[in-house]
């Protein structure tokens, strides 16, 4: 690195200065004032209720009304199936994922290795809106995958295949596999085969070389990809919004609808600030865990 | 399976010219098959409904997944849609705005980052990694909370400084990754010659990263003209971005316009890509550019 270690130059100071004075009131600021509206009430015209007694609104726990109320017995459906659908997809793009990256990252010919890998990368770049959109066509009534089995005469009356939380998690695993099959290949491209075969030579088979050792050494590319698959999942809202119904609404949508149908601000602030705590929570968790592993974070 | 020296085993160019994966890697012929099997599908899964989606974009039939005939006037209907080509101009001035903004204030920034040790770099780290990891909605919560709160009226500005938010951190850490490889005799060579520190920038720095510069702006371009959750919170009326538009008429229903329209945005983000990587591949030896 060609780092100077003159501390008390002002250089490095006035070169972020710009970043800190934009990020500082564009979004520290704005992440600030919703914590704090989030302690707030709902006026009647779905601004804040202004606060007469602060002593009496303080003690009385009042500032706490929307975390409690976002506790309620109503909204346990929805954040449990953020929940489960969110480590749904993730098992299942790790499930997915690992076969591939271990082929392209070590059973490829070289020569393809590069072509295999760009063609995760393109998908991982394109529009996400879109990409759900051509779900859509594939499973709505009049969608090719209903075309095509009512041709075929599998079925005579077409399928509901959207609007449901089947739907949801197509769209989910379709969205964030490249997240897990890039740190996964990351990893697995780094893995000293040597090892592999010392362990066959010392007699080991191959499934347990595979449980042993192969896994363990890429273990940082796995829980980056756990990471990286599960935070977005859980705060989804694009997907559960256009190939869900009715009954299979996320927190991301929650949320929304507290900016748009509910007018409940306050409310919706205090639940956005809850699933900011879970990511939160999560990332420091994995920073912790690659200390302790001794590894450079893969994020 | 042959059995060669070890040192061959495990050099990647070895490794693939045999076309079979070192031993103890995959043993089987079958595990081969099988993994290079399941990639094949998991490529088709990838795919196939891009594929199909740019299929249908040139498809007659207007209702029907059926084939009907090729066309172009879905396309042709495009040009006649007021409203998307009005999105489409909101959408170029939004990405514009925010990627020439963020290239300067990110590159700034990582010149800093890569280039010193200073007292706060790492709450300037965290700074620019945070509008990354923070989930898009909760982000859109607060800064449509933000303008109401100082009052600022919805309109393309507030999507544009949005946009700004959620995008000056890519540059800065692509810029900060080309910083990487840098080479600081250079500027060494060039103020022993005479030159100022303003000279020795824009003649010997500037030259040297903007490669990663370049494919910065990019990436902000590409991320900014396909954003729709943010947006989605911060756009007043007039502001209609083209992600806007198509996710209005999606939820209305499925129609051929919206095909043909996705299919130009893929085309259009993919040139980006491309010549994105291009740019961010590191330098030759040669010194690839002049």
């Amino acid at each position: 690195m060609s780092e100077v270690s003159n501390k008390s130059s002002p250089a490095p100071r006035l070169l972020v200065s710009p970043a800190w004075f934009f990020l500082g009131i564009f979004f520290v600021l704005p992440l600030v004032i919703m914590l704090v509206i989030s302690f707030g009430m709902r006026g009647t015209y779905g601004g804040l209720k202004p606060i007469v007694d602060w002593w009496g609104y303080l003690s009385s726990g009042d500032f706490l009304a929307n975390y409690r109320q976002s506790l309620d017995a109503l909204y346990l459906p929805i954040y449990w199936r953020s929940i489960w659908m969110a480590v749904a997809t993730t098992v299942l793009c790790l499930l997915i994922s690992y076969p591939i990256a271990y082929y392209i990252a070590i059973v490829a010919p070289t020569r393809w290795k590069n072509l295999l890998l760009a063609l995760v990368v393109v998908p991982f770049w394109t529009s996400f809106l879109i990409r759900t959109y051509a779900w859509m066509l594939i499973l709505r009534t009049e969608g090719l995958a209903n075309t095509l089995l009512m041709q075929a005469g599998l079925i005579q009356q077409p399928l509901d295949l959207l609007y449901n939380e089947f739907a949801v998690m197509i769209g989910l695993v379709y969205g964030e596999l490249p997240f897990m099959i890039l740190p996964l290949y990351a990893s697995l491209e780094k893995l000293d085969l040597t090892l592999l075969e010392a362990s066959g030579d010392l007699g080991a088979n191959h499934a347990s070389t595979f449980w042993r050792v192969t896994v363990p050494l890429t273990m940082p590319g796995i829980v980056a990809g756990i990471v990286l698959v599960f935070i977005p999942s859980i705060g989804q809202f694009v997907v559960s919004d256009l190939l869900g119904g009715a009954k299979s609404m996320l927190v991301g949508n929650l949320i929304q609808n507290q900016f748009s149908i509910a007018r409940n601000k306050p409310f919706g602030s205090a639940i956005a600030f809850e699933l900011t705590a879970v990511v939160l929570v999560l990332l420091l968790a994995y920073a912790w865990w690659s200390k302790k592993k001794g590894q450079e974070a893969m994020l | 399976m042959s059995e060669s020296a070890p040192d061959i085993e495990t050099t990647p160019q070895f490794v693939g010219k045999r076309a079979v994966a070192p031993r103890g890697a995959a043993p089987f012929r079958w595990e081969r098959k099988a993994m290079g099997f399941h990639s094949l599908l998991v490529y088709i899964f990838l795919y196939a409904p891009i594929v199909i989606l740019v299929a249908f974009s040139f498809n007659e039939a207007k209702q029907t997944a059926r084939w009907e005939g090729f066309t172009l006037q879905w396309y042709g209907r495009l040009m006649e849609n007021k409203l998307i080509l009005k999105s489409m101009m909101n959408s170029l001035l939004v990405a514009g705005t925010a990627t020439v903004v963020c290239t300067l204030i990110g590159t700034l920034a990582a010149l800093a980052l890569g280039r010193y040790e200073f007292k706060g770099k790492g709450p300037t780290q965290a700074l620019l990694f945070l509008p990354i990891i923070i989930p898009e909605i909760v982000l859109g919560v607060a800064m449509v909370t933000f303008f109401g709160v100082i009052q600022m009226r919805l309109s393309v500005w507030t999507v544009i400084i949005s946009h700004i938010v959620f995008s000056v951190s890519y540059v800065a850490i692509v810029v900060r990754a080309r910083l990487a490889g840098f080479d600081r005799s250079l500027e060494e060579a060039a103020m022993d010659l005479g030159a100022g520190p303003v000279q020795t920038f824009f003649r010997v720095t500037l030259p040297l990263i903007l490669p990663g510069v370049i494919a910065g702006a990019l990436l902000v371009f590409t991320i900014s003209i396909d954003d729709y959750v943010i947006t989605s919170f911060v756009a007043g009326a007039g502001a209609t971005t083209l992600p806007l538009q198509i996710y209005s008429m999606i939820k209305v229903g499925v129609t051929p316009e919206v095909n043909a329209i996705s299919t130009l945005l893929l085309l259009f983000t993919i040139v980006m890509i491309i010549v994105a990587q291009r740019l961010q591949q590191p330098p030759t030896e040669k010194g690839e550019r002049k």
